[in-house]
């Protein structure tokens, strides 16, 4: 029982997980990135087209990163370089992807709600064989599709990158002091560019394994708030991949609770908010702790 | 994000110059998908004013022009509102729950319906500016979650304690005819409504214009610390502005379930999307009143011969939504088109 549970915690974690990372990225190279929570839908809308017409997973999900990473452009170009309003641009992004998913999917697939399709499947699900071994372990642990283990060495490399590499020490500092980066010789707006375009293939990936992870299928506006999830999880973190890791958990689990009570027969729509009032305690609760300190400061 | 810098000319040009290129670009999805993007528009611009298409649209200034204002008042001081919806829904909830069960007579019932709504949507806002104020979570970010628990909430109270067992959806029973707002005055096709909302946009103008009130929060959305230099008390003002915010939100809900729907059903308040259309307006305006006001409009007939040039042509609607927010991007990378380079 508890096992299951933790099991689906880790498969409703990933999305956010993985569009967290993206987000953390931007925030430490200076980028305010609100636009996770389209980016993400257009990653899952390309999925599950590619996989229309490529009938491979693998494919689908390469599509998925190429094209949101294009997708990030205009926030990568005109927040990044050009000196646009990230905030603007992003809430620009959030509503092109919801229509421009929900007009495709009427125009080109002729459906309107949800896209099922009997050549879309769900990714691969496969156990580590070192995992199966150990008892209780194995369960929760094992049995997850190729991208979930992935985004488990996504936090630790992208904590690497940042912490113990020379050029996320660059891209922490251009972050920090643009000015004084570029006193140093980095080319600010061409790290912040890149940073930009690759969160957006992270964001991708969020959003092949939202769409083919579990269910094999696109539904309009199927997000739901998780790339706002995945931008309050940047700040509870406070931007370092270990603790959005963290705070990625604790959504997963305020939403794999609330599926099993929605199961016990409380209504979904109570179920369902869940995990946003999780998130907004969480913020509540480091904003007491953070007034406190101040208090005793003072 | 209010660009004061601009002056009233060159904002004119640049938000004509972002339409035209997100028309093209527009223009270019719809030939992706196999249609004649000329026919495609020539049937949004018939059907937003031939015909019936002129009372549908002035019907649907009515909510737009509100979340926009509500968006507008926000960011001229500095405040993003991304919790309209949450705000619409709570001030919808409290005005069918006075129309409904407020032992008063008719029409006073609508007149506390507004105010209970106005309150209702206003409360809502404002705990998230206390929230942004005494425990420093963003106001957008806190607004914004909000909007999900008064979804669900809201959702819940209608489907099940609220619920009129006698129609097959999860609506609450209807508002007695009293209690509605008359869609008609002196048998012009003007609705209260539209009167209402008229009213409201002429004082938002008029404030900003030469309220004393109007003035510091436009100065605090150019530069806070000036404003605090010059004597504007900042936290007091960020809890009125974002109160007044909430407030004409919850009103567009009211006006919404008082002169159109007559009674509070699931879903209905938040599926045209007036809170994002109305964020897009507000943005693409860089927040003037007047400006805000022009483009909710131009928004409100785009949307209605959307709907329009679906009914003829047969491809979806949504494609005024891809619009509007092409147009909005258009405008934040007019500085790529300038070749204006940062450093």
């Amino acid at each position: 029982m508890i096992d299951m549970l933790l099991s689906q915690v880790l498969d409703l974690m990933t999305p956010v997980l993985l569009a967290a990372m993206a987000g953390a990225l931007c925030e430490r190279a200076g980028v305010f990135n609100i636009a996770l929570e389209g980016k993400m839908l257009v990653g899952a809308f390309v999925a599950v087209a590619a996989s229309i017409v490529f009938g491979s997973p693998v494919l689908a999900v390469l599509a998925a990163v190429v094209c949101t990473a294009i997708f990030a452009l205009p926030l990568a170009l005109g927040g990044a370089r050009f000196g646009g309003d990230p905030i603007v641009i992003g809430i620009g992004l959030n509503l092109l992807a919801s229509g421009l998913t929900t007009y495709l999917l009427s125009a080109l697939f002729g459906v309107t709600g949800t896209l099922v399709d009997p050549t879309v499947t769900a990714l691969p699900r496969f156990g580590l064989v070192a995992l199966a071994e150990i008892p209780v372990l194995g369960a929760i642990l094992g049995g997850h599709s190729a991208l979930v283990y992935l985004s488990w060495l996504l936090v630790v490399a992208i904590h690497v990158y940042l912490f113990r590499t020379r050029w996320g020490l660059r891209l922490r500092g251009i972050g920090e002091v643009p000015s004084a980066a570029a006193a140093m010789g980095a080319n600010v707006s061409r790290y912040q560019t890149s940073v930009v375009v690759v969160a957006g293939g992270l964001c991708g990936l969020a959003g092949a394994v939202l769409a083919l992870g579990s269910v094999a299928l696109f539904a309009e506006n199927m997000t739901a708030g998780r790339g706002w999830i995945a931008v309050v999880a940047v700040m509870l973190g406070r931007a370092h991949p270990f603790g959005i890791a963290l705070a990625c958990l604790g959504f997963g689990l305020a939403d794999a609770v609330g599926l099993r009570l929605q199961g016990q027969g409380l209504p979904n729509q109570i179920t369902d908010i869940a995990p946003y009032a999780i998130t907004l305690l969480a913020m509540i609760g480091l904003g007491l702790r953070g007034a406190a300190k101040k208090m005793r400061n003072a | 994000m209010t660009a004061g810098s601009l002056d009233t000319k060159s904002r004119l040009a640049a938000i004509l110059l972002s339409i035209a290129v997100a028309v093209v670009l527009g223009g270019c999805v719809v030939l992706s998908t196999g249609a004649n993007p000329l026919s495609v528009y020539l049937e949004i611009v018939k059907g937003a004013f031939a015909g019936r298409g002129l009372a549908e649209t002035l019907a649907r200034c009515v909510p737009l022009v509100g979340m926009a204002l509500a968006v507008a008042i926000a960011l001229r001081a500095g405040l993003v509102n991304l919790g309209g919806d949450g705000q619409m829904l709570v001030g919808g909830l409290a005005a069918v729950l006075v129309a409904l069960y407020l032992p008063v007579p008719g029409p006073a019932r609508a007149a506390l319906a507004l105010i209970a709504a106005m309150g209702a949507g206003g409360l809502y806002a404002w705990i998230a500016a206390i929230l942004q104020l005494g425990l420093a979570i963003p106001f957008l970010i806190a607004s914004l979650l909000m909007s999900y628990i008064a979804r669900g909430v809201t959702s819940y109270l209608v489907r099940y304690p609220l619920r009129d067992p006698a129609t097959g959806m999860p609506e609450t029973h209807r508002v007695l005819s009293s209690a509605r707002l008359p869609n008609a005055i002196l048998d012009l096709p003007i609705s209260m409504g539209m009167v209402i909302m008229a009213v409201v946009a002429i004082a938002v103008i008029v404030n900003d214009r030469s309220g004393v009130n109007g003035f510091e929060w436009r100065i605090t959305g150019l530069n806070p610390r000036f404003a605090q230099y010059s004597g504007t008390n900042l936290p007091r003002q960020t809890q009125r502005v974002a109160f007044l915010s909430g407030a004409l939100a919850g009103l567009a809900g009211a006006l919404l379930i008082l002169g159109q729907q007559y009674r509070f059903t699931d879903g209905a308040l938040l599926a045209p999307g007036y809170t994002w259309s109305g964020l897009m307006a507000a943005v693409l305006a860089m927040a003037s009143p007047v400006a805000t006001v022009v483009v909710s409009v131009f928004f409100a007939a785009l949307q209605v011969g959307g709907f329009a040039m679906e009914r003829t042509l047969g491809l979806p609607a949504v494609l005024t939504w891809v619009l509007q927010a092409l147009i909005i991007l258009c405008l934040a990378a007019r500085p790529v088109l300038f070749r204006k380079r940062r450093t």
